[in-house]
């Protein structure tokens, strides 16, 4: 059996004062589609983040492909989209061919160039998200949708292992992004890339994903999406419900 | 022209800096602008004023500067401006701006302190202010060949680390490249060019030369390598222009060139808002 992809085990966090993550533990397994569910400001993002190695939880391990973090070298084994709106450089002059080889800029190393198959390599990683049309477009003409698509195709050039994903429909409107998700789960059952994805759309999402998990500061529920699926409304409401009660409760002591 | 070029040193050395830097500034400066630190170049060039203000006092009264190029110490104090920017900026993490303007005038109030101190210096003031063609010396020549030499050498080498950063910095940082020493190292490399562009264009117009190209450039380019052509096109076409007219007018180049690159930008403009009106007469 292959270690777990991502193990993580009694992880917290906090920003200065604010709690983000408490005593979390939790394992991906090779092959996962997992959706990570919670109100805003439960901590998916500050989750994902610490996966990532952007930031260092205060508490706890964490391994990657069965090592410690720290000493994890394969970065370009995980493919990252973050959450749209924040990150990227709107109105930056490039093209959509440009930003996707940037993909391939850890894998390559330091020093190097990209490899002789970029065009290649760029060009199939769009057709994999169905935007090979576009591969001379400026990044900043498309929509939203399609920049989002561009962005995955980024993560998936460097043939990951792993995609992280944060919220990557915002932005994206309602018809396409159930097209969205059957492309990610054709990504995860055809080329076996694991998932991991933060998401609000619930309905839409545990059709198509293997596993579910509910997160508000700590791991309320982490399984199967059958499993999941049983739950009552009472029951999840119950950790929205608590959620409001910490909020206001942190919030009136300033 | 030629011919007085070939025959005054001086020229040669305002022409060889002048072209050098018309590649350089706007080559950096594309990276400079989509990063959105346009304003951190204008504080470093004020900070380059103070070491060079404070080299001329210097030289008047300590032994050891009396020769020394003033290019040096205005390079020095760009250099810590720069650090010193970074570290501010990491200290006061909900308003980054605010280290620029904090530089920004702690660059002007020492340079003018400075000022004031060295006797005489107010007769090469004009000239660091707003650039000279007659006041470039050899040694100054060099040092800009120098500065340029490790500018191309650096994007060279982290033209790909740098495309991933200036476009989307979390994206670099996740995906495991050494976003913060590429940052550090961008940014010194940026004070090099602002105290190696000044002695052409003068401190108050060194941000300009790194940016209006630039800002042309992008209004018509499709790609980011385009963008960087155009750019240095564009700057080095502005910087012969202003050269020349500087020299036959005997007006400062800092002024000739800029307002050159401005001309460029409302052509450009202007050429733009003429092809997007033919494109929408020829659907309509
Ligand atoms: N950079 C930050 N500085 C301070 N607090 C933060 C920062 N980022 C997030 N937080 C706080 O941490 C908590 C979790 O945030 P986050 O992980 O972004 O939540 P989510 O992604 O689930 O909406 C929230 O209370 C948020 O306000
Ligand atoms: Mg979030």
């Amino acid at each position: 059996m292959d270690a777990p992809l991502i193990e993580i085990k009694g992880i917290s966090y906090e920003y200065e004062a604010t709690k983000a993550l408490d005593n979390i533990s939790m394992k991906v397994e090779k092959g996962d589609f997992l959706a990570i569910l919670g109100p805003n400001g439960s901590g998916k993002s500050t989750l994902l983040k610490i996966m990532l190695g952007l930031i260092k939880p205060s508490k706890g391990s964490i391994k990657l492909f069965g090592v410690d973090a720290k000493n994890f070298k394969h970065r370009e084994w995980i493919g990252y989209v973050s959450q749209k709106s924040n990150s990227f450089n709107a109105g930056f002059p490039a093209t959509v061919e440009e930003v996707v080889a940037g993909g391939l800029a850890k894998k390559a190393g330091l020093f190097r160039r990209l490899p002789k198959t970029v065009h290649e390599d760029v060009l199939e990683a769009l057709k994999a998200v169905g935007m090979d049309q576009l591969l001379d477009r400026s990044i900043s003409e498309l929509s939203g949708g399609q920049q989002q698509r561009v962005f995955i195709a980024r993560a998936l050039v460097a043939k990951p292992k792993m995609l992280i994903l944060d919220e990557p429909t915002v932005g994206i409107d309602h018809q396409n992004v159930q097209a969205f998700y059957d492309m990610l789960a054709s990504l995860n059952r055809d080329k076996g890339i694991t998932m991991v994805m933060v998401t609000h759309d619930v309905d839409t999402v545990t059709d198509r994903v293997s596993h579910v998990a509910c997160l508000n500061q700590t791991i309320h529920f982490h399984g199967f999406k059958e499993q999941f699926q049983t739950l009552s409304d009472e029951e999840r409401a119950s950790w929205y419900g608590h959620s409001v009660r910490k909020i206001h409760h942190t919030g009136g002591g300033h | 022209m030629i011919d007085a070029i070939l025959t005054y040193e001086f020229l040669q050395n305002a022409f060889g800096a002048g072209l050098i830097i018309g590649v350089i500034a706007p080559l950096l400066g594309v990276f400079i602008v989509v990063r959105r630190l346009s304003l951190i170049a204008d504080a470093l060039s004020h900070v380059t004023l103070a070491g060079i203000a404070g080299s001329l006092y210097l030289s008047q009264s300590v032994a050891a500067f009396a020769t020394l190029n003033p290019l040096f110490l205005g390079i020095a104090a760009s250099v810590g401006g720069s650090v010193l920017i970074e570290r501010l900026r990491t200290l006061y993490k909900h308003y980054e701006e605010l280290a620029i303007p904090i530089i920004l005038s702690a660059g002007i109030g020492f340079g003018a302190i400075f000022i004031s101190l060295a006797e005489g210096f107010s007769n090469d003031l004009f000239g660091y202010l707003f650039g000279s063609v007659s006041a470039v010396s050899r040694e100054d020549l060099l040092i800009v060949g120098a500065i340029a030499l490790v500018v191309l050498a650096f994007i060279a080498l982290f033209f790909k680390e740098l495309f991933v950063l200036s476009f989307d910095d979390e994206y670099a940082k996740a995906s495991g490249l050494p976003a913060k020493w590429i940052h550090f190292m961008f940014m010194i490399v940026t004070a090099l060019v602002i105290a190696g562009s000044m002695r052409i264009v003068g401190i108050l117009l060194v941000s300009s030369l790194m940016t209006i190209p630039v800002a042309t450039a992008m209004r018509v380019s499709k790609s980011f390598k385009q963008t960087i052509v155009l750019s240095i096109l564009f700057g080095q076409a502005s910087v012969i222009a202003g050269l020349v007219s500087a020299f036959y007018f005997d007006l400062a180049p800092g002024g000739t060139i800029v307002v050159t690159s401005i001309l460029f930008l409302l052509i450009v403009l202007i050429y733009k808002k003429i092809a997007v009106g033919m494109k929408r007469g020829a659907i309509a």
